[in-house]
């Protein structure tokens, strides 16, 4: 396949079975790979969307900062648009995340402001949405609330997944900005009655979740429950046992928030196993392993992973 | 009838400190109500008016419940609860 640039390749991702992992012939499961995307994850698409809605609304000129409370993917997808459409790129991340992500944004040029690792991306959005207001220069895209992300997926990743799996009975994502799951469940609840769209949310230590008081909680502005139709809450032990488990029985080297996804994928192909209903069921790898090797995530014994991962944000 | 409640950290102090506690009761409502005979002032951080506060996710065996029934979504012995405030999480 060809591409006149890098940005232009972009989505048309894969859709690959995993016969080994699918209980029989007519409950099958189905993963769409998203690591083949320019920066290697699904965030590429949320990224190019956004910006270019800022462009196109006059938000964005030449040489612009933008400012994006981010642990990772986000980040990294825009630093790579930021860096090929002449931006400057500020990302406000908790000081807890892997290595790799760290060392990637800063050799795209990216700037790095720390926040707390107590509070996780609560603190970081706060910080952001703080910082955003005090200079009004910059342009924070804010991925938990903008309607390009979702957009994205409403015009590129569902149409996908309906092209190349008509039958689609399920969808299953990772649940953050919440993006993903509402642009292209959207579009498969409006082309496909009947689907499923569920969602796999991560589930992390008591760390991250050590807000101040109960209302201080944080529900992205994108997020509209109606869209889903079943919502999973995954820890990390399940998360990181499904991430070895793509690995060993279908080949597949995904990162930790995928074991998440195919933790909840399973528990529906199992329930449609058990009632003798025919499925078949898609599922979102966000990114493949590479910014997780740091995590310990994929040596050594399950309880020893499991061990290293608590305390971080691991999807 | 034993359902075990596990309690976010900010909400410890309507259970001594504990971050498990066990109820009872035929529905989620009818276990919070059971929860706050013995840990006043619990239901209210949980449920108002309206229902189950915007910034509380209550998960039944790991299901967010507000897809399967919300208040009234029927609850059995040996289900496992798990109350957490919503976060914006990591990894975006």
């Amino acid at each position: 396949m060809r591409y006149d640039s890098l940005l232009d390749s972009l989505g048309g991702t894969p859709l690959v079975g995993l016969p080994r992992l699918s209980p029989g012939p007519e409950v099958r499961l189905w993963a769409k790979l998203e690591d083949r995307n320019p920066t290697g994850s699904v965030k590429d698409r949320a990224a190019l969307y956004m910006v270019r809605a800022a462009e196109k609304d006059g938000l964005l000129t030449p040489g612009a900062t933008i400012l994006e409370p981010t642990s990772g993917n986000t980040g990294i997808s825009l630093a790579m648009v930021a860096r090929l459409r002449g931006y400057q790129l500020i990302c406000v991340m908790p000081e807890n995340t892997s290595a790799e992500r760290r060392q990637l944004l800063e050799a795209y040029g990216a700037q790095i402001i720390s926040s707390p690792a107590a509070g996780g991306s609560n603190e970081a959005v706060r910080i952001a949405k703080d910082l955003a207001a005090r200079n009004p220069g910059w342009v924070m895209l804010y991925q938990y609330g903008n309607p390009a992300n979702a957009l994205a997926h409403y015009e590129t990743t569902g149409p996908e997944l309906l092209a190349d799996l008509p039958e689609i009975t399920h969808f299953v994502a990772g649940l953050g900005t919440t993006g993903t799951l509402m642009g292209a469940g959207r579009y498969l609840r409006e082309h496909r009655p009947g689907v499923q769209i569920v969602a796999a949310e991560p589930r992390y230590g008591e760390l991250v979740y050590g807000l101040r008081n109960i209302d201080e909680g944080f529900v992205p502005e994108l997020y509209d429950a109606d869209v889903l139709t079943r919502r999973f809450s995954v820890s990390a032990p399940d998360a990181l046992r499904r991430t070895r488990q793509l690995l060993e029985s279908e080949g597949l080297f995904a990162g930790i928030s995928s074991g998440g996804v195919l933790h909840a994928a399973l528990g529906l192909a199992e329930r449609a196993q058990r009632a003798g209903d025919r499925a078949d069921i898609a599922m979102i790898i966000a990114d493949a392993g590479w910014k997780y090797l740091s995590t310990g995530a994929y040596a050594g014994t399950l309880e020893e992973a499991e061990a290293r991962l608590e305390g971080q944000l691991w999807a | 009838m034993a359902i075990e409640v596990r309690i976010p950290t900010i909400l410890r102090t309507y259970t001594g400190g504990e971050k498990s506690v066990e109820g009872s009761g035929a529905t989620l409502d009818e276990l919070f109500s059971d929860l706050d005979a013995r840990h006043g002032g619990l239901r209210d951080r949980l449920v108002d008016d309206v229902g189950l506060r915007r910034f509380v996710n209550v998960y039944l065996n790991d299901e967010d419940v507000r897809f399967i029934g919300g208040l009234g979504a029927p609850v059995h012995d040996g289900d496992t609860i798990t109350v957490l405030p919503a976060v914006a999480g990591g990894g975006r």
